[in-house]
């Protein structure tokens, strides 16, 4: 076994056991990106000789363990772009606290993952600087928004990764590209030092190989910070407690609402086998009703692109990144951010716009966050009577880089069993349960199936994720380059 | 179809110039948006409250005090302009 292949729990094993770990480490990563990294184009940024290695001295819960993180939580003096034109060249001058607490633990930060522009996305084809492709077969794309962060988990071409998850954004690309991603619960993990997307629904969280790696990362990443304001005061339990439980007496809701006309075959198939494995393993299965599921989409493209179009008003040429150059003021605002935004940004902030302006404010927007307030009605009731739900994550396996572009609509559909969660606050996660085995695809490409928990009832979702990866071999099985 | 938008003026409010042919490729693409978000009309939301925040927050209040820092000058350092402790703009009011 090579080192880059290694999990997060093994690179600490390993960096605490050999006094050069850290940098072997690191070697080979560096080494297997720049073999395959050009195939899979999972990292927009990353320069071997500005990794630094830990300090020796005391040793932190991460020490050596490298992270690559996604391109828009900022790193002191790391261009960090969010896979923009807009923001090429900005040089932040300060850690986002997330990734002050990677540092403190001891951790390597390694390199900046390739997302779609803003965020916005799920396919990871509206990057700036291309799409990044699925591990698994290069012709389909990872998901997204995530997706250079979830590739390069998949393709060993990182140890983990964060991710940031605004409507599925962690999830989705965690289940095509066959990994675990955690959205933690809203407040549970700081943001700041994150570009701001959906301020009420943006959350940073883990991309790993196992359940056991998120949960060691939680225990980093977890807590209050005065920072970020919105920040939870709740305490954090050991994550790594909840792992290797039984799943006997857990109680599992199943959505009615989620197995309608849109989702694939393949797919359902592969839920339905998960949840027969939950039910071998002691936990009892019950179905529960979540009747407002199809409004999800429509009221998450209000909410999310009002919020976008506010956040994003800031990047105007003045105090950061691109700037036309004119002679007035109003063309400099004007041309920077027509130049400097992709397609896809420039359809959200409209569509933002326009459901904020006069006379469409409460037609729109207010009326979106009543339905919002319905939506999680729902969770509030179905969580009266089980611990979890579970179902797919994505309606439908990878599909092709190029296949949804020209559809806008047809792409936000595929969010359509993450973005509750995000509406809602709730923790949730993708752990991988399967592959396409049909005629269609030309290589067998991952499923994912999501759990849901209450609020900072993330310990629930990894006790349930680690009793069913250990009862099954997919996380064993890794794509090849 | 049900919501015309009008492109012009909601470019112009999101401070963005559109090309002629983006102004018609966009159009369609919004409008193809509000007509899917339009189902949201037969929901009876007359007697719910809006949520905008998950959380039970309240305004979070801590003090405020100045500590030093060396900030200024990074954050300077990123400037497409700059002219001493300063970012530089065109002028904004015509002589």
């Amino acid at each position: 076994m090579e080192p880059y292949q290694f999990s997060v729990k093994q690179a600490k094993e390993f960096s605490a056991k050999n006094q050069n770990g850290p940098s072997e480490l690191t070697q080979s990563l560096a080494k297997r990106i720049q073999n395959f990294d050009s195939k899979v184009k999972a990292y927009v940024h990353f320069d071997p000789t500005r990794v630094l290695l830990p300090k020796d001295g005391k040793k932190g819960p991460l020490y050596g363990v490298p992270i690559s993180v996604k391109d828009n939580i900022v790193i002191e003096s790391w261009e960090t772009t969010c896979a923009s034109k807009i923001l090429t060249g900005f040089i932040p001058p300060y850690d986002a606290t997330v990734i002050r607490k990677l540092r403190e633990a001891g951790a390597v930060i390694f390199g900046k993952c390739n997302m779609d522009e803003f965020a916005f996305g799920s396919s990871c084809e509206t990057s700036f600087f291309g799409p990044t492709r699925n591990p698994w077969n290069l012709d389909y794309v990872p998901g997204g928004s995530s997706g250079g962060s979830a590739a390069a988990v998949a393709g060993d071409l990182a140890i983990a990764a964060l991710g940031t998850d605004t409507g599925g954004s962690i999830r989705q690309p965690a289940s095509f590209c066959g990994v675990v991603g955690l959205k933690p619960t809203y407040g549970r993990v700081s943001r700041y030092g994150l570009v701001a997307f959906g301020s009420s629904l943006d959350q940073i969280g883990p991309i790993t190989k196992t359940v056991e790696d998120a949960a060691i990362l939680m225990n980093v990443l977890a807590g209050h910070d005065s920072q970020d304001s919105t920040s939870a005061d709740v305490p954090v339990p050991d994550y790594t407690s909840f792992l290797g439980k039984s799943m006997k007496g857990l109680k599992v809701g199943i959505p009615k609402e989620y197995f309608v006309k849109g989702l694939d075959p393949e797919v359902n198939q592969a839920i339905q086998k998960t949840i027969g494995v939950f039910k071998d393993l002691g936990a009892g299965c019950v179905e529960v009703n979540l009747p407002n599921t199809k409004y999800a989409v429509a009221v998450y493209y209000i909410v999310a692109v009002a919020e976008a179009s506010s956040n994003l008003g800031r990047f105007d040429g003045v105090q950061y990144g691109f700037r036309h150059e004119t002679s007035s003021l109003r063309d400099l605002y004007f041309e920077t951010r027509d130049q400097g935004f992709g397609a896809e940004a420039k359809r959200r902030i409209l569509l933002g716009t326009f459901v904020l302006s006069a006379g469409y404010y409460d037609a729109y927007y207010l009326k979106g966050l009543k339905v919002r307030t319905l939506i999680k009605q729902d969770f509030d009731r179905a969580f009266e009577r089980v611990d979890v739900i579970l179902g797919p994550t994505s309606p439908t396996p990878p599909f092709k880089v190029g296949e949804k572009m020209n559809d806008p609509l047809a792409m936000y559909l595929s969010d359509i069993y993450t973005i509750s969660a995000n509406l809602a606050g709730l923790p949730a996660i993708n752990i991988p349960c399967g592959f396409t085995e049909g005629a269609g695809h030309a290589s067998p490409l991952p499923i994912g199936v999501q759990l849901v928990a209450k609020p900072f009832e993330e310990g629930t979702l990894f006790r349930a994720a680690s009793a069913y990866e250990q009862a099954t071999q997919w996380h064993e099985k890794h794509p090849k380059l | 179809m049900s919501q015309k938008i009008n492109i012009e003026q909601i470019a112009e409010l999101a401070r963005l110039n559109l090309k002629p042919e983006e102004r018609v490729k966009l159009t369609k693409d919004l409008e193809a948006i509000l007509a899917y978000v339009d189902q949201l009309r037969e929901v009876d939301t007359k007697k719910i409250e809006p949520t905008s925040h998950v959380l039970p927050l309240q305004n979070v209040f801590r003090k405020d005090f100045a500590v030093p820092t060396r900030i200024s000058d990074a954050v300077l350092s990123h400037a497409p302009k700059r002219e001493g402790k300063f970012f530089k703009v065109p002028k904004v009011i015509e002589a």
